[in-house]
């Protein structure tokens, strides 16, 4: 069976649960082969984690200039393996930087490319969900290989141990991919919180949250759960919660296991990015909150009493 | 400062969006069409840049004749002329020929900068200024939440999961930005009366010298095999709070073994 090429999202040591998926996934079309872009060692720590998964090769492209300019240089290493191994099929995560490497890609081999891809069949058909979670098209890429930006959350991994064989791979990037540098890389707090996109559990507060004090209820119930806190544009834009959390149509894309909706009205602009989880919960005080026509559990109140008596029952269930 | 940019008409995100069944493509007949929201920012920073440095702000979009529309809007903000590619042969577009259409564009341009929004509400790709720096072999700042411009030096804070990068290059640059950029001015009546005014030339594919068979269905790198409308969720259970809301909450959790 041919290569498929997986292109790994790490933090530092970790290797990301969406490469986990993307491993899960390739296992249906091919050989899974990963591929790690990044600094001096930082394909190491990360070899046992993605052979667990089903790796049975791991290319290892480390080098300064991968992690010192913005994406052009992972784009040309990435674009020379595959000229050389030609792969069944490349996976990246549909995150802003796997989608910038895609197009990078895509022109670089005059390859199609198809984004928020949620599932893929054997001949690499893939499966996209559309306009706000409203619509479901089935596309192919007619030009080149399947090359996939695939959404978070849209597999469950499940592990398929192999014994990955590590290559290092030669890393040759010209002027023309470093154009732009990263001059800094700044991490602003989100405290032990998981990361919103890759979260099995997500709780949100809209408007009805009413000031950023109040958030501290929302973020209670997200530690109690385990879950990443996001938040609707209402509430982002009133200032009550920083931008980066801000889930729908113009920020983060979710699909979690559980979603939790404190305030939120639902409409069409934060159903664009929570509408595929899998369980959705919402509370809000009114009943006519379109939100509830996707609840699979509503309670009409309000947010400030029912919420501190979930999280108490919560507690006392422990 | 020679400023490009990119605007796109979408169908209104805020409605019922559908694909036609006919060929596949967005039913821009029955929708309500508008500039892409997150272009407005990126019209407005022109705008910023140009007033704090000088220069010229030029709007460039491809679409059909109703993008015109869009067009006239975007000028009623502030930019000074505009460029429609439009042609017939366009209809179908992937990503792959869409960027060399507004490569080969932007090649008549000679732009020292080239802003557009991170991303279409259509089709959310993403990749579009990633494509363009890579085809016309220039540096791109993408989604950026604020940028500095110092004589030809860019400097742009880069929205990521865990944060922020900071990200520096010269121009020319494909810059895209985030909607936390900066809040878009409305257009005034003047800027209204002024836009009808402004010259709009539109360039054909040809214009271009790019082959017809290469953009649109004909040079299409991906298909769409077909489409659905995603059955509705059904409503689940619906309570009202009498005091025991939250324990209900619990108990609906736990039996999804959620706690």
């Amino acid at each position: 069976m041919a290569d498929v090429l997986v292109v790994v999202e790490h933090s530092g040591d970790t290797v990301k649960k969406v490469t986990l998926e993307l491993l899960t996934l390739a296992r249906g079309l091919g050989t899974p082969a990963a591929v790690v872009l990044g600094g001096p060692g930082a394909a190491g720590p990360l070899v046992a984690k993605l052979g667990e998964y089903g790796a049975a090769k791991v290319y290892a492209a480390e080098h300064e200039e991968l992690h010192g300019y913005l994406v052009a240089p992972k784009a040309t290493v990435l674009a020379s393996l595959i000229r050389d191994s030609s792969p069944a099929a490349v996976l990246l995560a549909a995150t802003q930087e796997g989608k910038e490497i895609a197009g990078r890609l895509a022109v670089k081999l005059d390859n199609g490319l198809l984004t928020d891809v949620v599932a893929v069949e054997p001949d690499g058909t893939a499966t996209q969900v559309v306009f706000a979670g409203s619509t479901i098209v089935r596309s192919k890429v007619t030009r080149g290989l399947p090359l996939l930006a695939v959404r978070p959350n849209s597999v469950t991994p499940t592990p398929a141990p192999a014994t990955p064989t590590l290559s290092t791979l030669d890393v040759a990037v010209d002027e023309s991919a470093k154009l732009t540098r990263v001059v800094e890389r700044v991490a602003e707090a989100k405290g032990a919180r998981p990361e919103l996109t890759e979260a099995p559990i997500v709780v949100s507060g809209g408007r009805g949250v009413g000031s950023a004090d109040n958030f501290k209820l929302v973020e209670e119930l997200a530690d109690l759960l385990g879950a990443a806190v996001g938040a609707s544009r209402a509430a982002t834009d009133s200032g009550f919660y920083p931008h980066q959390f801000q889930v729908g149509q113009t920020g983060k894309t979710v699909s979690p296991q559980l979603y939790i909706a404190l305030g939120i009205s639902g409409a069409i602009q934060h159903r664009a990015g929570m509408q595929t989880s899998k369980t959705i919960v919402a509370v809000n005080k009114d009943a006519e909150a379109p939100i509830f026509e996707l609840a699979d559990f509503g309670v009409v109140g309000d947010l400030f009493k029912v919420v501190p008596q979930a999280a108490e029952e919560i507690r006392k269930r422990r | 400062m020679n400023i490009v940019v990119l605007v796109k008409q979408v169908p209104d995100s805020g409605a019922e969006r559908t694909l036609r069944t006919d060929d596949n493509t967005v039913d821009r007949a029955s929708a309500n069409n508008v500039i892409n929201e997150m272009d407005e920012y990126a019209i407005e920073e022109a705008l910023r840049i140009k007033e704090a440095h000088g220069g010229e702000v030029t709007v460039l979009t491809m679409g059909p004749e109703r993008a015109a529309e869009s067009i006239r809007k975007a000028l009623s903000m502030g930019p000074d002329k505009a460029v429609h590619v439009l042609d017939d042969a366009l209809h179908g577009s992937c990503a792959v020929a869409t960027s060399k259409v507004l490569a080969a564009a932007l090649g008549t341009l000679d732009a020292d900068l080239v802003i557009c929004g991170a991303e279409a509400t259509d089709g959310r790709v993403q990749a579009m200024p990633h494509m363009l720096a890579e085809r016309l072999g220039i540096a791109a700042l993408t989604g950026a939440r604020k940028l500095t411009v110092d004589g030809q030096t860019l400097t742009a804070e880069r929205q990521t999961e865990e944060g922020y990068e900071v990200i520096a290059a010269s121009t020319p640059a494909v810059v895209s930005v985030w909607d936390t950029i900066n809040e878009p001015r409305y257009p005034s009546f003047k800027g209204i009366m002024e836009a009808k005014r402004k010259a709009v030339s539109t360039l054909s594919v040809a214009d271009l010298g790019i082959d017809a068979a290469d953009v649109g269905f004909a040079g299409a790198t991906s298909t769409v095999v077909e489409h659905a409308k995603r059955p509705p969720r059904s409503g689940g259970q619906k309570v009202i709070d009498g005091g025991d809301g939250g324990v209900k909450l619990v108990e609906f959790l736990a039996s999804e073994k959620f706690v």
